[in-house]
């Protein structure tokens, strides 16, 4: 590129621009249901149900952003994952069957329960649906930098959200003892029992708050990126959510850094597409798996799973 | 022998095909639909003509057979493969690219079809088990990262290497004729494939039976350590190949929807077959032969609920929750079973 | 001189009255108790299955007691759980460690509080005790990578972080080398005299006589004697703990001859994945037609050597003889014997499984379940029964069975009576003689005396990884295996 050509940097800059605002964007939703699954994980629950908990997520912030605004979405979405979630603590946490096959019934009852009841509520689909939405918040100041500014600084009020949960969350899990005691019962259930600690308690309410988070990611999907609601929009982010876990070690930093992973591959699709090259793209969106597969096979020593992760013992 | 079992899940299997139906149902009329139309078009889509059951449930139970063996074949050996979805697709893509490719005398565009689907949903498969052997990579995830990556692998197939000569749409070619599985009872969409599940599902239990490598396999699924203590079994070796074989299975699942249903690939190919077969092996109680009828009779559900879609506007996605009702309902019955929740024995029966 | 204990609380006075304890069919506490007195260690013995541990749990609040009271200071107390006992100022160190390996020091120790965790002021607290008790441990570092006798001070100060003035401590020297196991009863003694108490679990006389203040012996779920070290000697702990020494041989003469050797160990070390020498340097050898019994108390290295003779464990130095085929009856047989949800017919068709080729002949071998079925009289309702409907003792006769039939050069017997009634555990025994009396090498080990010595030939006891000699009466085998110098 001839460097004495501003209109093509300032092409350059603005594809960057707009790629690193699609991949904060597309990893806003992934970094909720991450760092959800990574509070299920490390108490030693693996909810391969949270694909159905996204969907819950989505559908309520459907039903009550039409009543109830922005606000009300987002609250009922986290309500809907939380719900779904309970149901999944209820039969995994106190009666003991297993998590695997009951997680896939959750996605099953998620991706097919929101489908009837969009169709039966709203009609066969064929008017697409719009519902009001979290516009960008421009953070004064910040988002007046260049390249960085209007993608890191112009985003809804729910990617600062995420971002804010990141901290939060690795507050909780190492700094309150709940925290502590939530991480022992993952790794150790008997001794964290010895220990006084409640573990079944603890593992539905983490399970709990998992599917609260993939609830929002499900409300961030409808009310600050689609606008809309599709059946199956959560397109397997559940699932990505479960390979992030795996590719930040369990970790709340680790889960926000892979969803930008997972983020970074998908915004290089629009990149691609945008630019006109002709690149196979689809591959790039497989990527991050086969890297997550490659982490977790070379994972040594504080990469590995919660010791008792999706052992029944609660 | 275990002959009056399988009249005991029999009946189970048919019971809860009826409990499904009229949850399904219930759903519907609470949902305010008309439920006497529903259930007419449910029952008509499902049975109500000869060529619904050939073309419709029967054609809708192959690949659910199929992928439910694959299922079957890895959780009786201890292997939580959730991955038959990815292996179906990758059978499907492999299948697909033999299957145009090969072009020769007789069959063999046919068998070259179906062999690469049985050797893709085996490589796919076995990514996973050499990571459990290799590295003690939980099953769960890895199978569930593979869904992914051949699910994209599959989108980028059906627009790059594979994409039909005019490259418009996101599909492959159609098979030549000479490739497609042949037509069982003319005038019907039933194919070939149907009589290949029925046949590997009667195997399938005998060989799990009657032979000491199937005896090994269920031993390391019952309990490895046993196995391996008191019966010199070889239990990573045996699990390795069960979760091999079971990719062998899901990948001629997709062969077989390939070769015999869609002739082409697409990117939706599966509707999530290789998560249905998980609540279709559960309710064979994990035993190939019932597999069979557990496979119709969710063949007939979505087919039946498609219809009902068709013809009463409800929606057929409907099936997915009453899956997931019959699943939830499964495990809670196994785990009963286990806790003896239904059981108050008394204490020391026989001394 | 003293100095307070290190939570600042004083000992209470616990009493355990009139305890009586059931497991199944076995009365393992009938009418026990004991009276600790603060600031005193008093140390519980007892042979293995005496009860000691199970009267401790109790107190814990780990298990109930079918009748009996427990007091604090003349108040009666009921503890439902293990964290209403610790909330009452008492702690207990467990033979099998609870501590979660993959974290901290500090965090083990913290673990069970409530509001913000400081891993500073946890760190902070581990070291105070550390100084204040001689305890000393690195708060940072991960608990799966140190030593045991390490491990073993993290419970402690896990118990003491929580101002635990009543410290049950359950075989703490057995896992530990002698120099650390020196070093805790130093401790033991000191935190006595701070005003707290300890009860001191334990087999091994000399810690007993060296560190406690009043001794309890207690035999088969009863109190044998209770009263202050001054009025205890040596002897009469080792008659206490053995009881009435049977008249005449103890060791049940064998029907003919032994033959020639069968399995032999020679010069064999083992050491567990962590790299803890489990047997060390042990040469035996066993001969067709006889049983040779093993006496050790718990974790003393028996559990792997039954398995090196089985073939079941690799030596990691030295040299193991035996023939292709070991018969071998595990302690742990629904862990580690039958497939529980398999028809019975399965189970008896899983020896030599690894080896099997083309079909089943399930006909043959229902018919060859039955005929042992009725031949070891395995009770249960046939061979398609799954064998999850029978009794323990049935159970165990058909693992004997299959085992035994058709007969191995030798077969190797671990604990094969554990939790079985008295007319089964005579059956059981009742078939190893008759092994014997078929040419079998058999090797037996029981975690009881009398068992062992009712059963075998001859008896190697252990102690420590080691074979250590000893005649084959009772009071020789029971010296040697507890440690004592003859």
């Amino acid at each position: 590129m001839d460097p004495q050509d501003p209109g093509g940097r300032r092409l350059m800059a603005d594809a960057l621009t707009g790629f690193l605002e699609a991949a904060v964007r597309t990893a806003t939703p992934l970094a909720f249901a991450a760092m959800g699954e990574t509070i299920a994980e490390r108490a030693g629950v693996i909810n391969v149900g949270l694909e159905g908990c996204v969907m819950a997520g989505a559908f309520g912030a459907l039903v009550a952003a039409g009543a109830g605004g922005v606000g009300a979405g987002f609250a009922t979405s986290a309500v809907a994952g939380a719900a779904l979630a309970a149901l999944f603590a209820l039969c995994v946490v106190r009666l003991g069957t297993d998590q695997i096959i009951t997680g896939t019934a959750m996605t099953l009852l998620g991706l097919g329960g929101t489908g009837a009841l969009y169709r039966t509520w709203y009609g066969a689909g064929g008017a697409a649906l719009s519902v009001p939405t979290a516009g960008p918040m421009a953070v004064p100041g910040l988002s007046k930098l260049p390249v960085v500014g209007p993608a890191f600084f112009s985003q809804p009020v729910v990617t600062y959200l995420a971002a804010l949960l990141v901290p939060v969350l690795w507050w909780f899990l190492y700094r309150t003892h709940a925290g502590l005691a939530l991480r022992a019962v993952g790794e150790a259930p008997e001794a964290a029992r010895a220990a006084g600690v409640a573990t079944a308690r603890l593992r539905t309410l983490a399970v709990v708050a998992g599917g609260a988070l993939g609830g929002l990611a499900g409300g961030t999907l409808v009310l600050a990126q689609a606008g809309t609601f599709a059946e199956g929009m959560s397109a397997g982010r559940g699932f990505v959510a479960i390979a992030i876990v795996v590719l930040g070690r369990w970790h709340p930093v680790g889960a926000a850094l892979g969803a930008l992973v997972f983020g970074a591959a998908t915004a290089l699709q629009f990149l691609i597409q945008a630019m006109g090259w002709t690149l196979p793209y689809q591959l790039f969106l497989a990527l991050p798996y086969v890297l997550t597969l490659g982490a977790l096979a070379l994972a040594r020593g504080r990469g590995r799973p919660p010791a008792a992760l999706g052992q029944a013992s609660g | 022998m275990t002959r009056h079992r399988w009249t005991g899940r029999l009946l189970l299997i048919a019971a809860t095909g009826g409990v499904a139906a009229l949850l399904l149902l219930a759903i519907v009329a609470l949902a305010g639909y008309d439920a006497p139309r529903a259930l007419g078009a449910l029952a008509g889509g499902a049975f109500g003509s000869l060529d619904a059951v050939l073309s419709g449930t029967l054609v809708r139970a192959t690949p659910l057979v199929l992928a439910g063996l694959a299922v079957t074949l890895a959780f009786r050996a201890g292997v939580l493969n959730i991955g038959a979805e990815g292996q179906l697709l990758a059978g499907a893509a492999a299948a697909t690219a033999a299957g145009l490719a090969v072009t020769g005398p007789g069959p063999l565009p046919l068998v070259s079809a179906l062999t690469a689907g049985i050797a893709g949903g085996a490589v796919v498969a076995g990514v996973a088990a050499w990571l459990r052997a290799r590295f003690g990579v939980l099953d769960v995830i890895s199978t569930l990262m593979l869904n992914s990556v051949a699910q994209f692998v599959v989108a980028w197939l059906v627009r790059g290497p594979l994409q039909e000569p005019l490259r418009i749409y996101p599909q492959s070619a159609s098979l030549a004729a000479a490739a497609r599985l042949p037509v069982l009872v003319p005038g019907s969409r039933l194919h070939l494939g149907w009589l290949m599940a029925v046949v590997l599902a009667g195997v399938g239990s005998w060989w799990l039976a009657r032979t000491a490598a199937g005896f090994r396999l269920r031993a390391t699924g019952l309990n490895p350590l046993a196995a391996a203590s008191a019966g010199g079994v070889a239990t990573g070796r045996v699990t390795a190949w069960a979760f091999v074989g079971s990719g062998m299975l899901a990948g001629l699942a997709g062969a077989v929807e390939v070769t015999g249903v869609t002739y082409a690939l697409y990117e939706n190919l599966s509707p999530g077959y290789g998560f249905t077969a998980i609540a279709v092996a559960l309710l064979a109680g994990l035993e190939p032969v019932l597999v069979i009828a557990t496979g119709l009779v969710f063949g007939a559900l979505e087919a039946g609920a498609s219809a009902m879609q068709r013809d009463a506007g409800v929606p057929s996605v409907l099936v997915a929750v009453v899956e997931a009702l019959v699943i939830l309902l499964l495990v809670l019955a196994e785990r009963g079973r286990q806790a003896g929740w239904w059981t108050r024995r008394t204490p020391e029966a026989a001394g | 001189m003293s100095v307070a204990p290190p939570g600042g609380r004083r000992a209470p006075t616990l009493a355990l009255t009139g305890i009586l304890k059931r497991f199944g069919p076995t009365l393992a506490l009938d009418d026990a108790g004991v009276v600790i007195r603060p600031g005193t260690v008093h140390a519980l013995l007892g042979e293995n299955g005496a009860g000691k541990s199970t009267l401790m749990r109790i107190a814990f609040g780990l298990l109930a007691p079918d009748a009996g009271t427990i007091t604090l200071d003349g108040r009666p107390v009921h503890f439902a759980s293990a964290a209403a006992a610790l909330a009452a100022g008492l702690g207990m160190v467990q033979q099998h460690f609870s501590l979660v390996p993959a974290m901290t020091v500090a965090e083990n120790v913290a673990l069970g509080g409530r509001g913000r965790f400081d891993a500073a002021r946890a760190a902070a607290v581990v070291r105070r005790i550390g100084e204040a008790t001689g305890l000393g441990l690195d708060p940072g570092a991960r608990v799966g990578e140190l030593a045991v006798h390490a491990q073993q001070r993290v419970e402690i100060v896990k118990a003491l972080a929580r101002d635990a003035a009543v410290l049950i401590l359950d075989e703490p020297t057995a896992v530990l080398a002698p120099a650390e196991a020196h070093e805790v009863l130093g401790w033991v003694r000191r935190f006595a005299e701070g005003g707290g108490s300890i009860v001191l679990i334990t087999h091994k006389l000399a810690d007993a006589l060296a560190v406690a203040d009043d001794l309890t012996v207690l035999r088969r779920g009863r109190v044998v004697r209770s009263a202050q070290r001054a009025t205890w000697s040596h002897d009469a702990l080792v008659a206490a703990m053995l009881g009435e020494v049977p008249e005449g041989p103890a060791v049940a003469p064998s029907v003919r001859p032994p033959g020639d050797e069968v399995l032999a160990l020679e010069g064999v070390t083992y050491a567990d994945a962590r790299g803890v020498v489990r047997v060390e340097d042990v040469s035996a050898s066993v001969r067709a037609g006889e049983v040779v019994g093993i006496a050790a108390v718990e974790g003393s290295g028996q559990h792997e050597l039954l398995r090196l003779l089985a073939g079941r464990l690799a030596p990691t130095r030295g040299l193991v003889r035996r023939p292709a085929t070991v018969g071998f009856v595990p302690e742990d047989r629904h862990r580690d014997a039958i497939l529980l949800d398999a028809p019975l017919r399965e189970n008896v068709a899983l020896r030599g499984l690894g080896a099997a080729r083309g079909r089943m002949p399930w006909e043959a071998l229902r018919a060859r379940t039955r005929e042992l079925m009725a031949r070891f009289d395995v009770r249960g309702p046939g061979p398609e029964a799954p064998a999850r409907a029978l009794s323990g003792g049935n159970q165990q006769k058909l693992v004997l069975a299959r085992e035994l039939d058709p007969p191995p050069p030798a077969l190797v017997v671990e604990n094969p009576t554990r939790g079985l009634d008295l007319r089964a555990t005579d059956a059981v025994l009742g078939r190893l003689r008759e092994a014997r009396d078929q040419g079998l090498a058999v090797v037996f080990y029981s975690s009881d005396i009398d068992e062992v010595l009712a059963v075998s030939d001859r008896v190697l006891a252990m102690h420590d990884g080691r074979l250590v000699a000893s005649d084959a009466t009772r009071e020789s085998v029971g010296r040697a295996m507890l440690g004592a110098t003859p």
